[in-house]
């Protein structure tokens, strides 16, 4: 295959960055999309030119690393993948890519394509946990059974990387559905429910304080999540914050 | 160098209590003067960075990602072993010790699998009370699988991301004292060198990856919880970042390397589809509870096959070689990883390969579609003898078991895998050797701690599946915040440990000359080109079988790659800025030392043992031979070059379990 990218090119935070084009040839459909990018910047190197960064590291979609705003869509025109699971068949030859950093106020750009996502960091810090210290001398693990159901959606909300498509595609920048994703984890298990006012109304606290947007419900987020991460999650957020702010 | 291994004397089931029992403890008011560097938070580093600091102890906790969410352990699939007996099927911490001490093909310590055996039902209990959402059964307790090399089900799991969900555990435990102030988390930050005072490990020298600046840390004791070096091969199922660079940079500073040649070359992956290909994916193990292994039985039906004129799925039973049903019957499926992937060699290499390469097997699902089929058909009153009814009811039921690794298959190979079986072949995903380590977990370094997978103690040859899950958080909850307190005790009046100091400047210097050299080499190649090259060494000659004469050449090829590497690599940029070539330069050098140690102790270790196959020891049916005169731990003491490195064993000793010929037949 024969490409033309368009890439954000920026050389740190305080640079003011632009579009750059590439032709790059002889592409394999059974490439991925970061593989496509390795052969870029292996010419780049080779050249003596400056290559794109980008961040990834599993390469198989878990740890959240890549993100890419590909084509005006996080992680691509492929649904319920990351960036790197995206595969270069599903472009056509002689098409024009465009690759662009995620745009949001809380996650500025470092380098290229690379961004800061440590506002994330910081809202599970402010209380996306359980305080229970590690002693070992906890209860049987069996001596609170839990609905499979709950478990189970406490799992689905568990398993978002923390990519932050979701406040890339969201035209507010928000992060109500990262928050909802943790928020709803401990909500649905008995033992989140200890904390449970504290955490949410800490949690939304700081993603306040992070410059994320408000939540209008365009959905935009479920759609380009690459885990599936419900809509419910944030539904389930704006219950447990207005029964927290009515005690709290 | 005598290695003491500091084993507790004992009968082996009470060696740890006794042990916890008798150390030296440091008082709550002095661990408030108590610096612990932790490098790593994968499953060992951030349990352990999290523990250290509910003690009480002031935690620097380093990672190279732009999160401690991000460590590689979030990648781990199948699950974590743990001598519950749930399932009331006759396990005991004891028969998982002898699974584990067996499995390991009788090279690890006893005393430390009998404590790694002990603690595992403490792993359940506490991340269950973290919230780790482990999958249930519809009484609402805990569901558990099989895994290979086992007799029970001790697996407890999250569907196919139990390391994700364990790693967010311990990820949280970290948040809860970053926010309290007592970790203090540096993100993209990547350690370059120990710094060692009086011969104490005492602090650290990194580089920010965003800046580019070098920065010193000290500590009263540094742990390295970096995780394995199976991106020595290039090709493996580790992330694009995981290095050997601190482990390798504390074996120049004096920790001993052990066992550097066990690798576990995992047998089911995703099968290598070209050049361009960065890295393999893992399917995980615990796909052969349900999934089949074969071949064609005839080499005509291979071509057939190849040639597209002819679907694995019209092959009937008759013309179908289920060759692990074959050879082992005991164990069928479930044998453990090294056995499973020298048999799928064997068949390749045989001509059965199923794809264009040769290179891969089939893993089919077709009869556990249809035994889950008929038993939710039985539990529905639905018609059991509806096939494609009973199939679609089947397929749901594996959908829930491994959705999420049926969906990656298809993303990558372009197939759906619930119509025609998933093509496999092994790959590179695990490193058993690391760092040596004292039943404290500290190096031969004082002050200088290796837990998880950067250290070599608990797997012997060849880890079980479900174990480095288990390992890495055993030593990181439970086992490292216990021993460091005794090696502490001694520091509670040393007060905090300066880096205005010429130990500090030296490391510092010697970083700073060695990333100088890269930047302005200027050669003509990029750093992949070289790491590339290594990568097809290591797998063609220290890969799933080895012999003398590759090795060899081997030894000599790396060598000879790496000066290359000196003279000739390219890296763009300054070292002021992000610069993610320089930091690959920078690992891919520590790569092409270990290489070379690599190839050395495969070619020391006259036997076949676990991941260490020998062709020169093997049995006419090609099973592994292992030799007693082979029974100790391989320890390698850094004297420059790597060639001159001299070997320390630590001779192995089974007390309570009978060493026996390793059968799965």
């Amino acid at each position: 295959m024969d490409l033309t990218l368009k890439i954000w090119r920026q050389k740190n935070a305080n640079d003011k960055g632009k579009m750059v084009d590439y032709q790059i040839s002889d592409i394999s459909p059974d490439m991925s999309f970061l593989e496509m990018l390795d052969v870029l910047n292996n010419e780049l190197i080779e050249k003596g030119d400056a290559p794109v960064s980008f961040d990834h590291d599993c390469r198989e979609g878990i740890c959240g690393s890549c993100s890419l705003y590909i084509n005006g869509e996080a992680h691509g025109p492929d649904r319920l993948v990351t960036t790197c699971q995206l595969h270069m068949r599903t472009f056509k030859d002689g098409e024009t890519i465009v690759i662009e950093p995620w745009r949001a106020k809380a996650f500025p750009v470092i380098k290229d394509l690379v961004v800061d996502r440590t506002a994330f960091d910081r809202i599970q810090q402010a209380g996306g946990f359980i305080s229970v210290n590690t002693s070992g001398n906890t209860i049987d693990a069996n001596t609170i059974p839990i609905e499979k159901e709950d478990a189970d959606n406490a799992f689905m909300a568990a398993t978002c990387i923390g990519c932050g498509a979701c406040v890339a595609s969201c035209k507010n920048s928000s992060a109500m559905l990262f928050v909802g994703a943790k928020v709803s984890q401990f909500a649905l298990l008995p033992q989140g429910q200890i904390e449970a006012t504290d955490r949410v109304l800490n949690m939304v606290k700081q993603m306040d304080e992070e410059g994320f947007g408000n939540c209008t419900n365009t959905g935009a987020c479920e759609v380009e999540c690459p885990k599936g991460i419900s809509l419910e999650n944030i539904a389930r957020l704006n219950r447990e914050y207005l029964s927290a702010s009515l005690k709290g | 160098m005598a290695l003491d291994s500091k084993i507790p004397q004992g009968p082996i089931a009470d060696k740890w209590t006794n042990y916890k029992n008798h150390i030296d403890l440091v008082n709550p008011a002095n661990k408030r003067n108590i610096d612990v560097i932790v490098v790593g938070t994968g499953l060992a580093g951030g349990s352990a960075a999290a523990t250290l600091a509910e003690l009480g102890y002031n935690v620097k906790a380093f990672c190279f990602q732009d999160s401690p969410r991000r460590a590689h352990s979030i990648a781990a699939q199948g699950g974590i072993n743990a001598a519950k007996n749930y399932q009331g099927d006759g396990d005991s911490t004891y028969r998982l010790f002898y699974d584990t001490v067996k499995g390991g093909d009788y090279r690890s310590r006893e005393a430390n699998v009998y404590r790694l055996a002990e603690v595992s039902t403490n792993i359940i209990d506490q991340c269950v009370a973290q919230g780790v959402p482990f999958a249930r059964e519809y009484g609402g307790l805990l569901d558990n699988r099989s895994f290979g090399g086992v007799l029970v089900s001790r697996t407890f799991y999250a569907a196919g991301q139990t390391g994700q969900q364990l790693l967010l555990g311990a990820y949280s435990a970290m948040n809860r004292q970053i926010g309290r102030g007592k970790i203090k988390m540096y993100n993209r930050h990547e350690m370059l060198d120990v710094v060692k005072v009086d011969g104490k490990a005492r602090g650290i020298i990194t580089r920010n990856l965003i800046t580019g600046e070098i920065e010193r840390h000290s500590a009263h004791a540094v742990v390295l919880g970096t995780g394995g070096y199976g991106n020595v091969f290039f090709l493996s199922t580790n992330a694009m970042g995981s290095n050997v660079t601190a482990a390798w940079k504390a074996h120049k500073r004096g920790a001993n390397f052990a066992n550097p040649c066990y690798t576990q070359i995992h047998p089911t992956c995703i099968p290598v589809s070209g050049d361009h290909q960065s890295k393999l994916t893992l399917m995980s193990e615990s796909l052969r509870n349900d999934g089949r292994i074969w071949v064609p039985k005839h080499l005509k039906d291979v071509e057939a096959i190849k040639n597209k004129t002819l679907k694995p799925t019209q092959l009937s039973e008759e013309d179908r070689d289920y060759y692990l049903e074959r050879r082992y019957p005991a164990f069928g499926n479930l044998v453990p990883r090294d056995v499973a992937s020298r048999a799928a060699k064997e068949r390749s290499d045989a001509g059965f390969g199923v794809n264009a390469t040769g290179e891969a097997v089939y893993l089919d699902f077709a009869s556990a579609f249809m035994r889950y089929g008929k038993e939710q058909a039985h539990v529905k009153g639905l018609d059991e003898d509806d096939d494609a009814l009973v199939k679609k009811l089947g397929q749901e039921i594996v959908k829930t078991k491994y959705g999420n690794l049926f969906q990656m298959y298809e993303k990558i190979v372009d197939e759906n895998p619930y119509e025609t079986p998933m093509m496999i072949y092994p790959a590179v995903h695990y490193t058993m050797g690391g760092l040596w380590v004292d039943y404290n977990l500290m190096t031969n370094v004082p002050g200088l701690y290796a837990i998880g997978e950067a250290n070599f103690s608990d797997h012997g040859a060849n880890r079980l599946g479900a174990s480095a899950l288990m390992q890495g958080l055993a030593d990181g909850y439970f086992v490292l915040p216990y021993t460091i307190g005794d090696y502490l005790s001694d520091d509670i009046r040393t007060g905090p440990i300066s880096i205005d100091t010429p130990e500090f400047e030296k490391a510092e210097a010697e970083v700073r000359k060695n990333i100088d050299h890269l930047i302005n080499n200027k050669g003509t190649h990029s750093v992949d080109y070289f790491h590339r090259r290594l990568g097809k060494i290591m797998w063609d000659k220290c890969g799933m079988a080895r012999n003398a004469e590759d090795l060899k050449s081997a030894i000599t090829e790396i060598s000879e790659l790496r000066s290359e590497f000196w003279k000739d690599v390219r890296v763009p940029g300054t070292e002021n800025e992000f610069n993610e070539e320089l930091a690959k330069a920078g690992r891919v050098a520590d790569f092409l030392e270990l290489g070379e140690l690599f190839a050395k102790d495969a070619l020391q270790r006259e036997e076949s043992a676990g991941g260490h196959f020998r062709e020169e020891y093997q049995t006419p049916e090609g099973e592994a031979v292992r030799r007693k005169e082979f029974q100790y731990v391989s320890a390698w003491e850094y004297k420059g070059e790597p060639k001159d490195a001299i070997l320390h064993k630590e001779e192995l000793t089974y007390e309570n379990i009978k060493v026996k010929e390793r059968s799965y037949k």
